[in-house]
């Protein structure tokens, strides 16, 4: 079971009291969105065997969104930050690279 | 025949006889006795059947390793199958039970598959019985039931309590043997916060069996004072009878308490966070592949020694030992001392040199060097070893009649624990067994290890390896315990005797016991190309049983590496999961059932229903009641009443598990209209709409009024089911997409009460309550106003879901049952009715109103339920809005809302399918509809039904026939959804 801390309250939360939202930094497309825009948003997603980056709720705890640097296979958390960025800080960026040189993201690198 | 022993057994009390049945005979033990010791000392070696042959099994090993010997354990609500006969502890009355037998243990008829095991090979379930397909559920099917299975489901359910317990520490020691003793010392002198486990009820493994001095102290003395300083530091905890059964992500373990206390809950589940884990689980010895290595009294070195020194039991007065290492000749030693014969040693070694080997050919005992067991003979037990040269194919050298053998193939580290979270092994060729590799242990969450090994279960064989080893996973400073320790002589891997044997001998070879899986079984595996030891082992089933394969493992992957002519390590292992030995399914539960299975939700007027004849119908964790019967009335009587009374005269309905949440803040119409489906940012204050949402995929996910309250701020209803999840939604959008709006949400839904005044005389009702205005001309339809009833603040909003005259009445929730109880005095003179949940129903279906959960399932958009009227065309975007104009959601052929009326009056199976002409791509009947919603309507006095229909809407007045389950066909005209008063005349008045 996940330990992960959340950045509103910064309690080291039970995978239990966390309820999991998905990829992060999706880009909505709305209603003017063409096809293709329609189908990347809705339907495409990373599926990294290694760093990824996601969205948690602290649901039963403080009930605040918040994104995780997580990697898929080892589970390392190599941070948590708010939710409400549209890109990972940098010092997590900074610690992703140092642990898996050649690591990439998206664009991320 | 094995006996007890005049004297001697660590572990027994002789002033406690206990009294027990196996199988109705009865038989005495001691306290301090496992069933097996306990069976072992009444002369009973034979204890089961074998899975698939039938064959007769005997006690083996002496811990949680154990292969064969599982009981049917216990009477009426305490009874238990599958218990583990060397870890149970024997009790006064017990009552035990072979399994897996028919009629008796003694003359089995399932016997007969050992003379047809050759026609029994690896896979042979899955060869014979795919052919012909009809014959699989109604012959093949029962007939492997029957002859298959092991223990018997219990009939009663379980009287006793069980428990979970949470802990937390820095570091966890699993294991109370000397290895886990040490570490959990070194470890606690550091300051650190310790748990220590161990599985048995008794501290100190093997060694105290063994004998020996730590640090200059007899290790049974040795053993007691650790222990009595790590229990008087305040920092550790030390549990004994708890198994870690298993470790998980970033330090979660889950460990199994068996209490044996009457007072106590009988199993705990402890759910532990560890800083980091010290696994110091020991090694297990394996068997050596001979021919009828099965047989009763055929048993590891190991549990031979245990037995006598522990138990004071003998395993007959003459045992066999035959080995490939030195530790084996412990056992010798330890019959010897016990007055009891050893005629041979067979050692597969060539020369045998070893301080132990010395020790036993001093004490007189022969030592066969190089010669190993040709075959064992017996009928239901050992009765004599043929010897063979273990280097040759098996000619029989010598027989020496025997009544036990003690085998020993080498010691494996319990590596499971160390396994479950990623931790990665080594393949020692010294020892011939997989090790936890250092260099690639399991990780955290900050990418350290968080597993470290300790003792044997790291791979340390001898005393002073184990000492250091411990001592160093448990973080500990200066010199670690010292321990003299007699140099072993090196083992000589042996996975099949002898080495040349032919096939007769090799399917008479048992790897894995519990399974009857046979060294020939995965040598077809192999040639039938069951390469990778996954797939070898699901083949053969190998290590599947309920005892994982503890025994089976090495031997099995050495046997099917051999096959395939490359090394061990290529092979690999199969993949460890937990728990480590099974636990059992009530301390899983722990204390979630019953009552307090999950939390229950009562509204202000619960007490209230359930006094008044409430049948309650589970809605999310709220009860509400489905009828209020009175006597004399079946539920649907009572139903059909509910609805008369309320279209006629008055009803009341119990609205409060509505979900209320208020939407607050200059960006809060913004919002709304993102959220729903319609324009909310204009409606005045004062005014209601009925909404819909959609999630982004532009299905229906909820619907509800929203209420303006203020300039600010709306109230916005949700399903009773939905005001979590709506609540969570609208948060998710506000935190994560619009963080920069300016909108603040609240679930309110448990802060009021909420009464819908429902029929003809509502409004006169509310009248008689006073101080508020609830006139047409006051409050028209679609408008809510503050103001006070009986003397209690309200809020009324006139909305209605029955298509009646309808006032829901909203009051600060500590008041609901007294506006409640106003109501139905105020109500009395129109013969007010209260009314659950399937009136509710019926009176909404009655008007077409659609219901989320019924009429939408996640697939389908508003569109599809006619309700475009709802959905604005002047927004620029809501969520849902690009989705719906996607081509599958635009295709004129969605199925859409009709209201569906039987031919006959009938009231349509809920969920039938239309059928359509012709068949589809797998011959089945092609559908054009399905039932949504279906009711029996007291008004109408017929069934009445929503459903969608292809092109639906398009088809008024043709007939569609819905197959019912039972084999009849209903024929249903396509109609209006609306069903009655379509003018809306009740409702506006």
């Amino acid at each position: 079971m996940l330990l992960i801390t959340c950045p509103n309250c910064g309690v080291a939360a039970e995978e239990t009291e966390l309820h999991p939202g998905g990829e992060a930094h999706i880009k909505r497309a709305g209603a003017e969105a063409s096809e293709g825009e329609f189908e990347a948003y809705l339907f495409r997603r990373e599926n990294p065997r290694g760093v990824h980056f996601e969205r948690w709720r602290h649901a039963h705890g403080c009930g605040k969104w918040f994104h995780a640097a997580r990697c898929t296979a080892t589970l390392e958390v190599f941070g948590t930050y708010s939710a409400q960025t549209t890109e990972p800080p940098a010092e997590i960026l900074e610690k992703v690279r140092a642990k898996r040189p050649g690591w990439s993201w998206r664009d991320l690198q | 025949m094995s006996t007890r022993l005049a004297t001697g057994g660590r572990l027994i009390d002789r002033s406690k006889p206990l009294s027990f049945t196996f199988n109705n005979k009865r038989m005495t033990g001691f306290k301090g006795d496992t069933l097996a010791s306990a069976l072992l000392a009444n002369g009973q070696k034979l204890v089961g059947r074998s899975f698939k042959y039938h064959r007769p099994r005997g006690i083996v090993a002496r811990g949680a390793e154990e292969p064969n010997a599982l009981a049917n354990f216990g009477t009426g609500a305490n009874f238990e199958p599958n218990q583990r006969m060397t870890t149970t502890p024997l009790t006064d009355q017990a009552v035990v039970a072979s399994q897996n037998h028919w009629p008796t243990l003694e003359f089995d008829v399932g016997a007969i598959n050992a003379s047809l095991s050759r026609f029994l090979p690896a896979g042979f379930y899955y060869k014979t019985f795919n052919w012909p397909r009809a014959f699989w559920a109604g012959l093949y099917e029962p007939i492997i039931r029957r002859s298959a299975g092991l223990g018997k489901a219990p009939r009663q359910a379980d009287q006793d309590r069980y428990e979970h317990l949470y802990a937390f520490c820095d570091v966890l020691v699993v294991g109370g043997g000397v290895a886990g003793l040490t570490a959990a010392t070194a470890a606690a002198e550091s300051g650190d916060q310790v748990i220590l486990l161990e599985q048995t009820g008794s501290w100190g493994g093997r060694s105290v069996i063994d004998g020996g001095d730590v640090d200059g102290v007899e290790i049974t003395q040795w053993v007691k004072n650790a222990l009595q300083a790590l229990d008087q530091n305040k920092n550790v905890t030390i549990r004994k009878d708890t198994m870690g059964a298993g470790i998980y992500d970033h330090g979660y373990v889950i460990a199994y308490e068996q209490t044996h206390d009457t007072d106590a809950p009988r199993h705990r589940l402890w759910r532990i966070r560890a800083g980091r884990i010290i696994t110091a689980t020991g090694a297990i010895e394996r068997p050596l592949s001979f021919a009828n290595n099965d047989l009763p009294g055929v048993m590891l070195a190991s549990a031979v020694r245990d037995y006598v020194c522990d138990h004071g039991v003998s395993p007959g007065d003459r045992t066999v030992i035959v080995t490939n290492n030195d530790d084996a000749y412990q056992t010798a030693l330890a019959l010897k001392n016990a007055g009891l014969e050893v005629p041979v040693i067979l050692d597969a070694r060539q020369d045998p040199q070893g301080p132990l080997v010395a020790k036993a050919r001093a004490l007189g005992i022969r030592v066969a060097a190089g010669r190993g067991v040709a075959s064992v003979t017996g009928k239901r037990g050992v009765e004599a070893v043929e010897v063979c040269l273990h280097a040759g194919e098996g000619a029989v050298l010598e027989t020496i009649p025997c009544e036990a053998v003690a085998m020993s193939g080498g010691w494996s580290p319990v590596v499971h624990l160390w396994s479950h979270c990623g931790g990665k092994l080594i393949w020692d060729d010294a020892q011939a067994h997989f090790r936890p590799d250092p260099d690639r242990p399991p990780t955290g969450h900050d990418g350290q290890a968080f597993v470290t090994t300790a003792g044997s279960a790291s791979g340390a064989m001898s005393w002073p390896e184990v000492l250091i080893d411990a001592h160093r996973a448990g973080g500990g400073q200066g010199a670690a315990p010292a321990a003299d320790s007699e140099d072993a002589g090196p083992m000589l891997p042996v996975w099949v005797m002898p080495q040349g044997a032919g096939v007769a001998k090799r399917t008479k070879m048992f790897l894995d016991f519990q399974n009857d899986v046979k060294v020939s079984d995965v040598q077809l595996a192999a040639q039938e190309g069951y390469e990778s030891v996954e797939h070898a082992k699901r083949y053969t089933t190998l290590g599947m049983a309920t005892d994982q394969g503890k025994l089976s493992n090495i031997n099995g992957l050495a046997t099917l590496s051999d096959a395939l002519h490359q090394p061990i390590p290529q092979t690999g292992t199969t993949t460890f999961r937990p728990p480590y030995t099974p636990i059992s399914m009530a301390s899983i539960a722990g204390e979630a059932r019953g009552e307090l299975f999950q939390p229950l939700r009562r509204t202000p007027m619960h007490d209230w229903h359930a006094q008044h004849g409430a049948q309650w119908e589970p809605v999310g964790q709220w009860r509400r009641p489905y009828a209020y019967v009175r006597a004399g009335e079946t539920v649907d009587q009572a139903v059909a009443r509910e609805v008369t009374a309320t279209r006629t005269s008055l009803g009341l309905l119990d609205a409060s598990t509505l979900g209320k949440i208020i939407v607050k803040g200059p960006d809060a119409g913004r919002f709304l209209d993102m959220m729903y489906t319609n324009m909310i940012s204009t409606l005045p204050v004062g005014k209601c709409r009925y909404g819909l949402m959609c999630s982004e995929n532009g299905f229906l996910i909820d619907d509800g009024v929203v209420a303006r309250i203020s300039d600010d701020s709306w109230l916005c209803h949700t399903t009773t089911g939905g005001a979590e999840r709506i609540h969570g939604h609208m948060e998710e959008w506000l935190q994560t997409e619009w963080w920069d709006w300016n909108v603040f949400t609240a679930n309110v839904t448990e802060h009021w009460a909420q009464i819908a005044v429902v029929g003809p005389n509502a409004r006169k009702t509310l009248e008689k309550l006073g101080d508020m205005d609830v006139s047409a001309a006051a409050m028209p339809f679609m408008t809510w106003a503050k103001g006070t009833l009986a003397g209690i603040p309200v809020r009324v909003f006139r909305i209605s879901f029955s298509g009646e005259l309808s006032y829901e009445v909203a009051v600060p929730a500590s008041q609901g049952l007294s506006l409640w109880e106003n109501l139905h005095a105020s109500g009395e003179e129109f013969d007010v009715t209260p009314y659950g949940t399937e009136a509710l129903h019926v009176l909404r279906a009655e008007k077409g109103f659609i219901m989320i959960g019924d009429e939408s399932d996640g697939t389908v958009i508003p569109h599809d339920l006619g309700l475009e009227w709802a959905i604005s065309k002047k927004k620029t975007d809501y969520l849902g809005k690009r989705a719906q104009a996607r081509s599958h959601m635009t295709d004129p052929d969605r199925w859409k809302l009709v209201g569906l009326q039987t031919l006959n009056r009938s009231t349509l199976p809920d969920g039938a399918y239309a059928v359509a002409e012709g068949v589809n791509e797998n011959g089945q009947r092609k559908t054009e509809g399905r039932v949504t919603s279906t009711y029996h309507s007291p008004t109408l006095d017929r069934g009445i039904a929503m459903g969608l229909v292809l092109n639906g809407p398009d088809r008024m007045g043709e007939v569609l026939t819905f197959p019912g389950t039972d084999g009849t066909p209903y024929e249903a005209r396509i109609v209006s959804p609306v069903f009655f008063d379509p003018e809306g005349d009740k409702q506006n008045v």
